[in-house]
């Protein structure tokens, strides 16, 4: 069906297309033009400029109020989450007002100064003192927001192994994702995928002669307790995959070969999350999408969707092969018991081997 | 300081050689003629490169659909008109290949360099017809190797156009990394040579073969762009070149350039010792000045055909010429905002903020500049001048989103979305798209002696205006909402099924703006026989080109080269009665050169 509707709507784009050529050509054609503009194509496009500004500032106001929304600029769920968020909307705000004076002064110009037969520019080459003010206000701008990004960056990244992170391994591998943890000590075992013996279901190839990894835990969900900082450290197994936790602002690549960190502090559980109001809006209108394509699909006799419940997620997000699109992993953060509760159901590594 | 002709290989009367068609059309050493011959196979690539974006965003609006379309052009790779998720990924990887490097480099850089550098500073060719003849057939030699890739049974490169290691190295990781991978690092191979060949002949062209008193502060801001992006070029693509050796080392002889510790379908590889981000550092040390190389040029059309067009001088000639140099040097240092999160030390990261958001300054300079050239100007809309004016609108739109991507902070949350893929459509593929276009429309009467219709012009570039606003500016939402780019579908996320109608009205506009393109195609073919024939000087412009003659000439001038007075924009000089004075054209008696 869409296919057919795709190929109409073509055929009709190209037809239009044809006749607006046709009657264009013919246009240029009747006027004897040369080729250059005339103060009626100055006057029209003038006039079109204008029109353009007003294109531009719609599809912004569209865009905002339509799918303003969707931006993570708010709900963040990590300790450093809203440092970012800040961040973002300060220069967001900074490049919509650099925006709307510039596109004016460009468009309305091109308008105003439109061309007209006898009409002489202005001969003004060079001010020293115009170029000196728009050479200084962009540099004390970025100035400020170099140093505001700056000590955010360095605040983020900076991990502080004093306040006893929960450490965990984020594990990469086409086309899913592990977690480990480290156990009773919270000490993760050495690791390398030479070691991985997949008959014997080592399969993060953790060192079974160190003590450290006989308490690893493997899961293929991530748990984190909330309010606790934890540090990720991140492996892949074969190419590069990246990490990206978009609900905690958080994202590192996993690289074959090395280890790579982040760290972050979960500030909402998962729970608390589902109850906040924007959620809750914006699950009502995903479950609203998925009920009407439902309803086509058990049409066409197929199963219906399930319904959506807000997840954090993690999400690969560096091009990483055919099933890229399709690997993650879910996150749950939740309060230290039934965090505790859930990690006393794992299995311990050295409990998992098969001998 | 500046040389004359004479000492060049061709006789200084000019004449005009008996030319064989293979000598003329096909192997021909004039550079006018190889600036067309590069515009053609780059226009041919572009159509290529556009119609697989069309294709993808079909997919993207309509994931789940089959779709003859798909059926059609796709082949194998679409059973029952299904895309397979492989292909995808290829179409993403040699759409973006094709259009930063044989569209956007070597169709833009290519054409105009070699249009405008001997016609622009009065030489009767480039340095070496010889070595620009090589240089074109070997881009020739590269796209038809590209475009081979395309039929390789395992499928073409689909590592994405950044071909990071080691996905694009691992046949196993991926169909797409054996021959068609293989291919594509040969194509580029030789493509990096086409590019260094061209860009030493222009810079030995720009710096010896001045006319008589063109002075570097005289030269047009077309040639100081393209002659500092052929500076840029000659430092940067050898690293390009070096990366992709040692990953064809990787890939075919062994070697740990790149690759270490890895497991891959249940057995461990000997690699040991390599590493991923070397690579990373290697590519994007090309990689980031490469946007630069595509951009500049426009730039630098667009500086000229504004100044033309508002018939004003270019406001801050001498600003132009420090912010260029300014980018050009920056553009060499700000590589590493393409990792941020690539897992380097974090102390790097902070540099590379910094020197990133340095480079903001010189390129507010450039818009503000481009506005005050209009302000108080005569401006004469001629589908060039629209184009240029496109090109300023998109240049600020999508370089002010920069200033989040180039925090690193910041970069973070949005590295990798759609927010990226918005923010370099529009300030490199729109707008050095618009340059392009800027330049062909203004130069067309130089180079077929015919003018372009001017309608046609007008209605491509208001649906191309509109439509290019429309695919990328909602792309930022949907970025900022986390949607990862290079996702095949985003169906298997209930996350994102708020972000499918977003996707729809993009791939819309998309299918509407890429239809126009044929507007232009019939445009632009056509009016080569069938458009009117060119005065002289049809946008009464100042600058040398326009002073020879329309008809083809190999030596551009019969007779002597023109000398030069002035710099390249006296226009609405008042000394004069003309609103332009040609820079051949002398000093009145006690006439001060009002600019220097």
């Amino acid at each position: 069906m869409t296919a057919l509707l795709t190929i109409i709507v073509l055929v009709f784009i190209l037809i239009a297309i044809w006749q607006m050529v046709k009657i264009f050509d013919l246009a240029q054609a009747k006027n004897e033009s040369s080729g250059v503009a005339t103060d009626k194509d100055n006057a029209i496009n003038g006039y079109l400029m204008m029109g353009f500004l007003g294109f531009i500032y719609l599809i912004t106001i569209i865009s905002m109020v339509k799918w303003g929304d969707l931006p993570l600029l708010s709900n963040s769920a990590s300790e450093h989450g809203p440092t970012i968020d800040n961040l973002m909307i300060i220069t967001l705000v900074v490049i919509f007002v650099v925006q709307t004076i510039t596109q004016f002064l460009l468009h309305y110009y091109a308008f105003k100064y439109r061309g007209e037969k006898g009409k002489k520019a202005l001969f003004f080459a060079d001010n020293n003192k115009l170029e000196f003010i728009w050479t200084i206000i962009p540099v004390i701008v970025l100035a400020g927001l170099i140093i505001y990004g700056l000590s955010t960056w360095i605040n983020i990244m900076g991990v502080d192994e004093s306040d006893d992170p929960l450490v965990v391994e984020l594990y990469a591998q086409q086309f899913n994702w592990k977690a480990r943890y480290g156990g009773e000590d919270n000490t993760l075992g050495l690791a390398n995928v030479r070691l991985i013996d997949i008959d014997r279901a080592n399969i993060l190839g953790l060192d079974e002669s160190d003590p450290n990894a006989q308490d690893d835990i493997i899961t293929t969900e991530l748990h984190l307790p909330v309010g606790r900082p934890v540090l990720f450290k991140m492996r892949s197994q074969d190419v590069l995959h990246s990490a990206y936790m978009p609900h905690f602002r958080a994202q590192m690549n996993c690289v074959p070969g090395m280890i790579t960190q982040f760290g972050f502090t979960p500030t909402v559980t998962t729970s608390d999350m589902r109850l906040t109001p924007e959620i809750q809006e914006k699950v009502a209108n995903i479950n609203d999408i998925r009920l009407k394509k439902s309803k086509q699909l058990t049409e066409k006799g197929e199963d219906a969707l399930e319904p959506y419940e807000f997840d954090y997620l993690l999400l690969c997000n560096k091009i990483c092969g055919k099933s890229h699109y399709n690997m993650q992993m879910k996150i749950i953060v939740e309060t230290q018991e039934e965090y505790d509760a859930w990690i006393k159901e794992q299995k311990e590594f050295k409990n998992s081997l098969i001998n | 300081m500046s040389a004359h002709a004479d000492t060049h290989a061709h006789d200084d009367h000019g004449h005009h050689h008996k030319e064989t068609f293979i000598t003329k059309y096909i192997f021909s050493q004039d550079h006018k003629m190889i600036a067309k011959q590069y515009l053609i196979t780059g226009t041919i690539m572009g159509v290529i490169g556009i119609l697989m974006s069309l294709i993808f965003r079909i997919q993207l609006a309509w994931p789940e659909e089959p779709n003859v379309i798909f059926e059609a052009l796709l082949g194998k790779w679409a059973p029952d008109g299904v895309m397979d998720a492989d292909i995808y990924l290829a179409l993403v990887t040699i759409h973006g290949t094709i259009m930063v490097f044989f569209v956007l480099t070597a169709g833009l850089s290519g054409t105009f360099s070699n249009l405008l550098i001997p016609l622009q500073i009065g030489a009767r060719d480039m340095a070496s017809g010889f070595l620009n003849m090589v240089s074109y057939w070997l881009f020739f030699l590269s796209s038809v190797i590209m475009v081979i890739s395309l039929f390789v049974e395992a499928g073409p490169a689909a590592a994405g156009w950044t071909i990071y290691p080691p996905l694009s190295a691992l046949p196993l990781a991926q169909g797409g990394s054996g021959m068609g991978m293989t291919l594509w690092l040969v194509s580029m191979a030789i493509f990096i040579a086409s590019s260094l060949l061209g860009s030493l002949n222009y810079i030995v062209t720009v710096i010896n073969l001045r006319t008589k008193g063109m002075s570097m502060t005289r030269l047009p801001l077309t040639i100081w762009a393209f002659f500092i992006t052929a500076v840029i070029g000659v430092i940067s693509f050898p690293v390009l070149l070096s990366a992709a050796l040692l990953l064809i080392m990787d890939r075919s002889f062994g070697t740990s350039f790149f690759l270490s510790d890895i497991f891959i379908q249940g057995e461990v590889l000997h690699y040991q010792g390599g590493s991923p981000v070397l690579f990373e550092h290697l590519f994007w040390f090309l990689g980031h000045p490469e946007v630069y190389i595509i951009i500049l040029p426009a730039m630098g059309i667009v500086s000229e055909v504004l100044a033309a067009n508002s018939r004003k001088p270019i406001f801050g000639y001498r600003a132009m010429i420090a912010s260029i140099l300014a980018i050009a040097f920056l553009s060499t240092i700000v590589w590493g905002h393409h990792m941020f999160v690539s897992g380097m030390n974090p102390f790097l990261g902070s540099v590379f903020t910094f020197t990133t958001l340095l480079i903001a300054i010189p390129s507010a300079v450039k818009a503000f500049n481009w506005i005050t050239t209009i302000w108080k100007g005569n401006v004469q809309m001629n589908p060039g001048m629209l184009f240029s004016i496109g090109f300023v609108s998109t240049f600020i739109t999508g370089g002010l989103t920069g200033i989040i991507l180039g925090d690193s902070a910041l970069d973070i949350n949005v590295h990798d979305t759609y927010f990226v893929v918005a923010h370099f459509h529009l300030v490199m593929g729109i707008s050095a798209l618009y340059g392009m276009f800027a330049g062909i429309y203004h130069w067309y009467p130089r180079m077929f002696g015919r003018m372009i219709n001017k309608n046609l012009g007008y209605l491509h570039f208001w649906v191309t205006a509109i439509s290019a606003y429309g695919v990328f500016f909602p792309m930022h939402f949907i970025g900022m909402a986390g949607l990862p780019r290079r996702y095949y579908t985003n169906s298997n996320f209930p996350l994102f099924d708020d972000i499918s109608n977003v996707n729809v009205v993009i791939t819309i506009f998309a299918l509407v703006g890429g239809a126009f393109q044929l507007v232009y195609l019939y445009n632009f073919f056509g009016s080569i026989f069938f458009g009117k024939k060119s005065p002289q000087n049809p946008w009464r412009s100042t600058t040398l080109e326009w002073t020879a003659p329309v008809e083809h000439m190999h030596g551009n001038w019969p007779g002597e080269i023109p000398h030069v007075h002035r710099w390249a924009y006296d226009y609405s000089n008042p000394n004069h009665e003309e609103d332009f004075v040609p820079q051949n054209v002398p000093l009145k008696e006690g006439e001060e050169q009002l600019h220097h």
